[in-house]
């Protein structure tokens, strides 16, 4: 390893700032990436890392701040600009064309004539010199996750670039596949190159990293190498000591999810004043109420895809009133269509399945599943089980009923007359939640909550799931934010490759149920 | 030669006229709807180039009456992509739009340029030029090779757009911009200018189109002549499959189609309602978009609004 | 924290809201300065095309308001087909479905209640009038069912369906008045006429008006109420607004409504045709329809969709062709420069819609 050589450094970035409308999403970060290095990036979700990672392959432009190249200042004015100058990226979700062959997807964006013949060569070379396996001539829609992987490292290979930035790529990946990746990172440094590493994963970044770079609301906390650091300085840069003390339990350091609950209640929850609470908190050390049947029950369940693919296969679960049963899985591994089963939005193939008449459903996609942009918020509270609905609308009752959601689950500037697009992720988040948890319902499935909303939002949409809880509903939780997971649910089931397992609510082991039947 | 194939190569002939303008239109759409964007403003085009063709015609002679015909098809063309490529309107609302427009603007300035009862105008139109050695084959002769120039040109543009597409770097973005923007976005290329190139290319076709109407078959100027062409052309493509040699065959079965009332005629069979033969390519179109399912024909981004997403 | 200042985010988000502007005068504002803008329009095409501007607008305003037989017999008999086309148009665009075929509806309509004229000849009037009505309704709705059923079973574009359509319904026609429901004397390509008794009653005497335009309102005012009260209406407008919010958060049965929508909008364009048959032109015949079909889409999305909008649409779009042919009576100008002015509107709106959705596009990024 090269990692005490001082390096030619080969990307630079000082002082980047870039705003959002007045959201500040990069303040002053910098980077540094060292030839023949892997340079993880570290951060939450809405830390800043892909932004940054943006600003460097040309696609947002910075308010403020330098990038070097080889040490000259450059504007990367385009992704074509950073590739001509070496810089590639592989992005978490795939930017492939599925429905050419991989050697065209490789050829795309060049210039003059397009052999197929020679693509193809291309694409073998390449893919033999980096030790990737690839067939050249396959349909990319027609290939599994992995090989689209390749594909993609291969396209931005292609192009000779000296510098690779992979965000995320294990996200989408089975174990075997993840680990085959990071020990290709690896070596693909070790040859001369620079990847810069964007992860949310520690233990993958102190693994193979040379350097270390964290973000914390868009600034960088910690520059480090990786040698020199341990995954709980990490962690405490990630979170910021602060938050770590009151609101997450970390590696390490793991707490009951009813004190936090508790700790982080009177001095971050500012936003939620939830459905009245009728049932008293339970105390912290109180276990669940366990008692009767399960409100919501699995067992040997077999689902498929819109495509026919069966991506559950024989899970069972249960969950009873008062909990929350959290699922940890890795991208793609059968949560999806298993929470639409719970949810009553899809159905089994077969196996036995008990659920409630009607399911209270938040779903990741907000604007493509939960709600109706371009309609009023009365409109979209009215949107629950109106495909039930008979005769007449009953808009003076759901007018008021809009009121008491906009009022009880503090969705600021809302009205009943006002378009939803004008609302703010949080908010609109805030009045899915208020409209799902209205009527009291016995079963709740909700499927990463807390995607891509702030710090308060994301505080008090916790707040109403655990008030959810406290009123007697059983509550389904999918987070790909394993943190999240651990810190909300009572009981944890792990899914890997279609199938549950139920494993103790313990970091390490949830971890290693995921990756692994 | 008997009766018979002199009826059959008559027949062809017809088909191989009828479907020119057609398989002009079509063509260019073909490229377009490749590039993701459904053009229904092509009947639009094909007027104007029909009636650009006209006066550059009767003024310059047939020569600048194509290249008129062209330049005008582009020009309503711009106007198309003013509208969907740069500000990201509704194609189908925006092609409708741009159909009446040409439609009422064509009318208007044709009765203005030549008198409201439409004098018999005469233009000059360009001759069939029969191809030394071709022509003379049997049935197929006079019916592919005793045609205008601009046929010829047809004939050599079909391979051409089918080689472009397949085998150069710009046809490779053009696909993936019709079939992932933001996959292209991300290799590079901007779909901007590639819809923008393929909009201009295919309302230049259909002004071909429109000018050989006028210059190649009527003669003359008639309001309302791209009668339903552009519509027709955007069936083809569908026939076609979205890929230029597919659109050159089922041109010519449309072109069939509608040549079939000579045919008739040629052969004694009043009786035959032809309207109904009319109507089979339209009906087959059906039957192909409904057994098109599941295998995927069409462009992936075909008609959609976003660049972004996936 | 706890206090009523909203967070930067939010405020930019209320941004989009005061643009959108549910006020009344913005809606005014709005709709006069597309007035305008098409009015310029047509007084430059008039200019440019040498024709005397004044003269051409004083008979385009005779021709539409000018007397009492203007606006009963031509405005508002050219405005009824409009109106129900221009309905069945917005209702399907409201489902999200882009119905191009009100076209192709229409002539079905008229065409089979021109068949059920012919084959009822000897029925009591008021069942065969009734009749006619109910089945061109059917057929329209009938042929819109196939597209409808294309697009959920087959995955077809119902642009690209509905096109074809259109052209079978053309021929169809154009074989029926050649070959089944050819005049008795089989000289001309139309239907025999329709006998005085099967004609749609008048409405006023010494006019052409007839009782559709009372159909118009009805079925204007009782769309307008379905989508706005029932269950049904909200959940054809949730589909239309997000089809997989509609299926996940509301459990709506998306393709039963979305066959419902289309069926719904090709009756509509159905009736449409047969009233014009039964109530104006008496007779089937080649181009029975100029284009009604597709002039219905630019008085449908003048409207916004909106059904009392359409209204108000057709009756500017029947105005504005009756208008054309007494300008090109009285002041030489072709009538066809109307559909360069229709044409402008759609444009405009077009344009106007997407700077709107721009800029609350844009406070979203912020996100």
């Amino acid at each position: 390893m090269t990692d005490d050589a001082a390096g030619d450094v080969v990307l630079s970035l000082e002082g980047v700032t870039r705003r959002f409308g007045s959201v500040v999403a990069l303040d002053h970060a910098s980077l540094r990436v060292r030839r023949g290095t892997v340079h993880a990036v570290l951060g939450e979700n809405g830390a800043g890392k892909t932004t940054l990672m943006r600003v460097a392959f040309g696609l947002l432009q910075p308010d403020a701040g330098t990038i070097r190249f080889q040490g000259a200042v450059r504007t990367i004015a385009s992704p074509a600009v950073a590739l001509s100058l070496g810089v590639g990226m592989v992005h978490q979700h795939f930017t492939l064309v599925p429905a050419m062959t991989v050697a065209e997807n490789v050829a795309l964006g060049g210039r003059g004539r397009f052999d197929p013949r020679a693509a193809a060569a291309r694409v073998r070379d390449v893919a033999t010199r980096a030790g990737l396996a690839l067939d050249p001539d396959a349909m990319v829609g027609a290939l599994p996750v992995g090989a689209q992987q390749r594909c993609e490292i291969v396209k931005a290979l292609a192009r000779d670039v000296s510098l690779l930035i992979l965000d995320e790529p294990t996200a989408v990946l089975a174990p075997t596949e993840a680990t085959e990746l990071l020990r290709w990172i690896r070596a693909h440094a070790d040859a001369g190159h620079a990847v810069v590493l964007i992860t949310h994963k520690l233990r993958d970044a102190i693994a193979i990293a040379d350097d270390v770079t964290v973000l914390r609301r868009g600034r960088s906390v910690f520059t480090g190498r990786a040698r020199d650091t341990d995954e709980a300085e990490l962690a405490d840069a990630m979170l910021g000591r602060e938050e770590t003390a009151t609101n997450a339990p970390r590696v390490r350091r793991e707490q009951p999810a009813r004190d936090s609950a508790k700790a982080g209640g009177d001095d971050c929850i500012d936003a939620v004043r939830t459905t009245p609470v009728t049932t008293p908190r339970r105390d912290a050390a109180q276990p669940a109420a366990r008692e009767g049947a399960p409100v919501l029950e699995a067992t040997r369940i077999h689902v498929r895809d819109a495509r026919g693919v069966e991506r559950v296969r024989g899970a069972s679960m249960h969950v009873h009133a008062g909990e929350i049963v959290g699922i940890a899985a890795i991208e793609g591994e059968g949560q999806h269509e298993l929470l639409r089963v719970l949810a009553g939005r899809a159905d089994p193939v077969s196996g036995t399945l008990t659920r409630p008449a009607t399911v209270g459903f938040v779903p990741e996609d907000r604007h493509g599943e939960a709600l109706l942009l371009d309609a009023t918020l009365l409109e979209n509270v009215a949107l629950r089980d109106a495909g039930a609905r008979r005769g007449r609308m009953p808009w003076s009752a759901l007018r008021a009923l809009t009121t008491e959601i906009v009022r009880d689950y503090t969705v600021r500037n809302g009205s009943a007359e006002l378009m939803v697009r004008a609302l703010s992720g949080g908010n609109q988040q805030k009045l899915v939640l208020g409209r799902e948890l209205r009527d009291a319902p016995a079963a709740l499935v909700v499927e990463n909550p807390s995607r891509g909303l702030d710090f308060r939002a994301t505080t008090a949409v916790r707040h109403a799931l655990r008030a959810a809880r406290d009123d007697g509903a059983a509550v389904v939780l999918y987070s790909s934010d394993l943190d999240e997971l651990l810190l909300l649910a009572d009981r944890v089931y792990a899914m890997h490759n279609g199938v549950l397992t139920e494993t103790a609510r313990d970091r390490e082991l949830v971890g290693r149920a995921m990756l692994s039947a | 030669m008997t009766p018979g194939l002199e009826s059959a190569s008559g027949f062809l002939e017809a088909s191989v006229r009828t479907a020119t303008p057609l398989a002009f239109a079509a063509l260019g759409e073909c490229i377009s709807e490749r590039a993701g964007v459904i053009n229904i403003g092509l009947e639009g085009s094909i007027i104007c180039g029909a009636l650009g063709a006209t006066v550059a015609a009767g003024v310059a002679g047939a020569g600048a009456g194509f290249l008129a015909g062209a330049m005008a098809g582009m020009l309503i063309a711009l106007i198309f992509a003013f509208f969907t490529v740069w500000i990201r309107a509704d194609q189908i609302i925006t092609g409708t739009a741009i159909t009446l427009l040409s439609l009422g603007l064509t009318g208007t300035l044709y009765r203005t340029l030549y008198g409201s009862v439409g004098v018999a105008l005469s233009i000059p139109t360009v001759g069939v030029v029969p191809l030394p050695g071709l022509a003379q084959l049997p049935l197929v002769g006079d019916a592919f090779f005793a045609q205008p120039l601009v046929t010829y040109a047809l004939y050599l543009l079909i391979p051409l757009c089918a080689w472009w597409l397949m085998r150069t770097q710009a046809g490779l973005a053009l696909r993936a911009v019709g079939e992932q923007p933001s996959s292209a976005i991300a290799a590079g290329v901007r779909p901007r200018r590639v819809q923008l190139a393929a909009v201009l290319f295919a309302g230049a076709m259909a002004g071909l189109a429109g000018a050989t109407l006028v210059l190649a078959q009527a003669g003359t100027f008639v309001e309302g002549m791209s009668a339903g062409r552009g519509f027709i052309a955007i069936a083809i493509v569908v026939l076609g499959r979205w890929k230029p040699l597919g659109v050159a065959a089922a041109a010519m079965l449309f072109g069939g189609a509608n040549s079939l009332q000579t045919l008739f005629q040629a052969m004694g069979w009043q009786n035959i309602p032809y309207q109904l033969f009319l109507a089979v390519p339209y009906l087959l179109t059906l039957l192909v978009l409904a057994g098109a399912s599941g295998r995927v024909a069409a462009p992936a981004a075909l008609g959609r609004r976003e660049l972004g997403g996936s | 924290m706890l206090t009523a200042s909203s967070t930067p985010v939010e405020q930019l988000a209320m941004a989009p809201s005061i643009a959108r502007g549910s006020g009344a005068v913005a809606l005014v504002v709005r709709t006069a300065g597309l007035a305008i803008a098409a009015l310029l329009v047509l007084v430059l095409l008039l200019w440019v095309t040498g024709h005397d501007a004044r003269a051409a607008l004083s008979a385009l305003w005779r021709g539409a308001f000018g007397s009492w037989y203007a606006i009963t017999s031509a405005t508002l008999v050219r405005a009824v087909p409009l109106a129900l086309a221009g309905l069945a148009v917005a209702l399907a665009f409201r489902a999200g479905i882009l119905n191009v075929g009100a076209e192709g509806q229409l002539l079905m309509g008229a065409a089979t209640g021109a068949a059920l004229a012919s084959l009822m000849g000897t029925a009591p009037a008021p069942i065969v009038m009734v009749g006619m009505l109910v089945v061109g309704a059917v057929a329209g709705g009938a042929w819109a069912a196939i597209a409808a059923f294309l697009r959920l079973r087959f995955g077809v574009l119902e642009v690209i369906s509905t096109i074809m359509l259109n052209f079978l319904a053309q021929y169809l026609v154009g074989w029926l008045v050649r070959g089944p429901l050819q005049e008795p004397t089989r000289v001309n390509p139309q239907s025999a006429s329709l006998p005085d008794a099967l004609h749609l009653p008048l409405l006023l005497g010494g006019t052409r008006l007839h009782v559709g335009v009372l159909l118009a309102i009805l079925l204007s005012v009782g769309v307008w109420w379905w989508l706005r009260e029932t269950a049904g209406g909200f959940r054809l407008r949730a589909v239309g607004l997000n089809a997989a919010a509609a299926a996940s958060a509301g459990r709506i049965r998306v393709g039963r409504t979305v066959l419902l929508a289309f069926v719904a909008s090709g009756a509509l364009a159905g009736l449409a045709g047969v009233v014009e048959f039964t109530g104006v032109t008496y007779a089937l015949y080649d181009n029975f329809s100029p284009g009604y079909g597709f002039t219905a889409i630019a008085v449908a999305l003048l409207a916004r969709l909106h059904p009392l909008g359409v209204l108000a649409t057709a009756l500017l779009f029947g105005a504005l062709e009756a208008g054309a042919n007494a300008m090109q009576r009285d002041a030489g100008v072709p009538n066809v420069v109307v559909s360069v002015v229709e044409a402008t509107l759609i444009l405009l709106v077009v344009a106007a819609e997407r700077w709107q959705s721009r800029s609350v596009a844009h406070a979203e990024s912020a996100e």
